[in-house]
C-alpha cells in the first residue's frame, strides 16, 4: 500500500467527514423541534421524484452516444424494462429482466 | 397466524427485504469489484472493508483509491468527497418529513441515506402492521451490509467468482429505472420526474461527465423553486 496505516485512516476519515456533511447537514440546518421554513417543506416534497430521475441520468453519465457501442445496450434494456414493466408492473421481475437482458447484450453480441 | 407471533423487527426486516434484492445483486457484484481493486492498489481487505463500513459511499470509494496511490492529502479528499456526494444533500431535505420523530435511530438512517436506500424510502411504505421506523432501518441497514459485505468477499476471494459478471451491476440502473416508473404512476409526480431528468441531461450535455453534478443540482432547484407556483397545485 502506498500511505503508511495512519495515512490511510486519516484519509477514510476524511473521506467519510465528507460524505456525511452531506448527509447530515440539511438535519442539522433544520431540527425537528423547528417548523422548517416553507420553501424547504415544498423541496423536500418535490424533490423525490425529481431526484429519482436524477439518479437514472446519473447512472447513464458514462455512457457514449458517439462512441461504440453507442449506448445502444443500455437503450434496448431500458425499452425491455419499460414494456416489461407496463405488462407485469411487478418491481422485481422488471428489474431482474431488464438486468438479465443487459446481462446478454454485453456478454454476447456488444462484446467490446 | 404464524405471521402474528414473529417479533416485530423480524417482520419489519421479512417486509423489508424485497424491496433490497436489486441492491443486494448490484452491491455484492460492485462491492466485490471495490474490494478487488482496493487488493490491486495493495490495500489489503481489512482497509477496503474499513473504508465501506465508515465512509459507506460508493462512487465516492471508487474516486478514493486515486487519493490512496498518490500523495497523502486528508483536505484534498474531504473537499472533493463533499463534491462527489453532493446529491445527498437533497435527499436528505427530502427525509426530513419521513424520518422525524425517530429519536436515536435517526442518526443511523442518516448514515446510511445512500442513493439505492433513498430511492426504495422514497417509493415505498411498509404493509400494514408493520413499524415504520423498523422498516426504514431494515432497509437502510441491509443496504448497508450488502456493501460492506461485497466488498470484503471482493477483498478475500473476489477471483474465485465462478461465472461471468459483466453486466450485472446493471441491477442498480434497473432498480432507478422502475422505481422512476413508478413514480410516475402518479399524475402529481410526472412534470417532477421529467424536469429532474431534463436537468440532469441539461447539466451532463453541458459540463460533461465529470462535472455535472453541481451544475445539474443547481438547475433543478432553480427550476422547482421557479415553477412553485404551478408545481404546487
Amino acid at each position: 500500500m502506498p500511505l503508511t496505516p495512519a495515512e490511510t485512516i486519516l484519509t477514510i476519515l476524511a473521506v467519510a467527514l465528507g460524505a456525511m456533511a452531506t448527509r447530515f447537514t440539511p438535519f442539522l440546518l433544520f431540527p425537528e423541534n423547528r417548523q422548517p421554513p416553507e420553501t424547504i417543506s415544498y423541496l423536500g416534497r418535490v424533490l423525490p421524484p425529481a431526484m429519482i430521475g436524477f439518479l437514472v441520468v446519473y447512472c447513464f453519465k458514462g455512457v457514449s452516444v458517439t462512441l461504440s457501442p453507442y449506448g445502444i445496450p443500455e437503450l434496448i434494456s431500458i425499452v425491455f424494462i419499460i414494456l416489461l414493466h407496463r405488462w407485469k408492473g411487478n418491481v422485481l421481475l422488471s428489474i431482474a429482466g431488464g438486468t438479465a437482458v443487459y446481462m446478454f447484450l454485453v456478454q454476447t453480441i456488444f462484446v467490446a | 397466524m404464524e405471521q402474528e407471533q414473529k417479533h416485530p423487527a423480524v417482520r419489519a426486516l421479512a417486509a423489508a427485504f424485497p424491496h433490497t434484492i436489486p441492491v443486494l445483486t448490484g452491491f455484492l457484484v460492485l462491492g466485490i469489484a471495490y474490494g478487488m481493486l482496493m487488493q490491486k492498489k495493495g490495500y489489503d481487505v481489512q482497509w477496503s472493508v474499513l473504508m465501506s463500513a465508515v465512509a459507506f459511499c460508493g462512487s465516492m470509494q471508487f474516486v478514493a483509491i486515486t487519493l490512496l496511490t498518490t500523495v497523502f492529502h486528508p483536505l484534498q479528499a474531504f473537499l472533493l468527497s463533499v463534491l462527489v456526494n453532493a446529491r445527498h444533500l437533497f435527499y436528505g431535505l427530502s427525509m426530513l418529513e419521513k424520518y422525524k420523530g425517530f429519536g436515536k435511530v435517526k442518526a443511523l438512517l442518516i448514515y446510511t441515506l445512500c442513493d439505492e436506500t433513498f430511492s426504495i424510502v422514497s417509493s415505498a411504505s411498509p404493509p400494514e402492521g408493520v413499524d415504520r421506523q423498523s422498516f426504514y432501518l431494515s432497509i437502510s441497514l441491509l443496504d448497508y451490509f450488502y456493501w460492506v459485505f461485497g466488498t470484503f468477499l471482493g477483498g478475500v476471494a473476489g477471483k474465485l467468482i465462478p461465472f461471468n459478471t459483466k453486466g450485472l451491476d446493471f441491477a442498480l440502473t434497473a432498480l432507478f429505472v422502475v422505481l422512476f416508473l413508478e413514480q410516475m404512476k402518479k399524475p402529481e409526480n410526472r412534470v417532477l420526474g421529467l424536469i429532474g431528468i431534463g436537468a440532469t441531461v441539461l447539466g451532463l450535455a453541458l459540463f460533461g461527465a465529470d462535472q455535472f453534478v453541481l451544475p445539474s443540482m443547481g438547475l433543478l432547484l432553480v427550476v422547482l423553486l421557479a415553477g412553485r407556483k404551478l408545481l404546487c397545485r
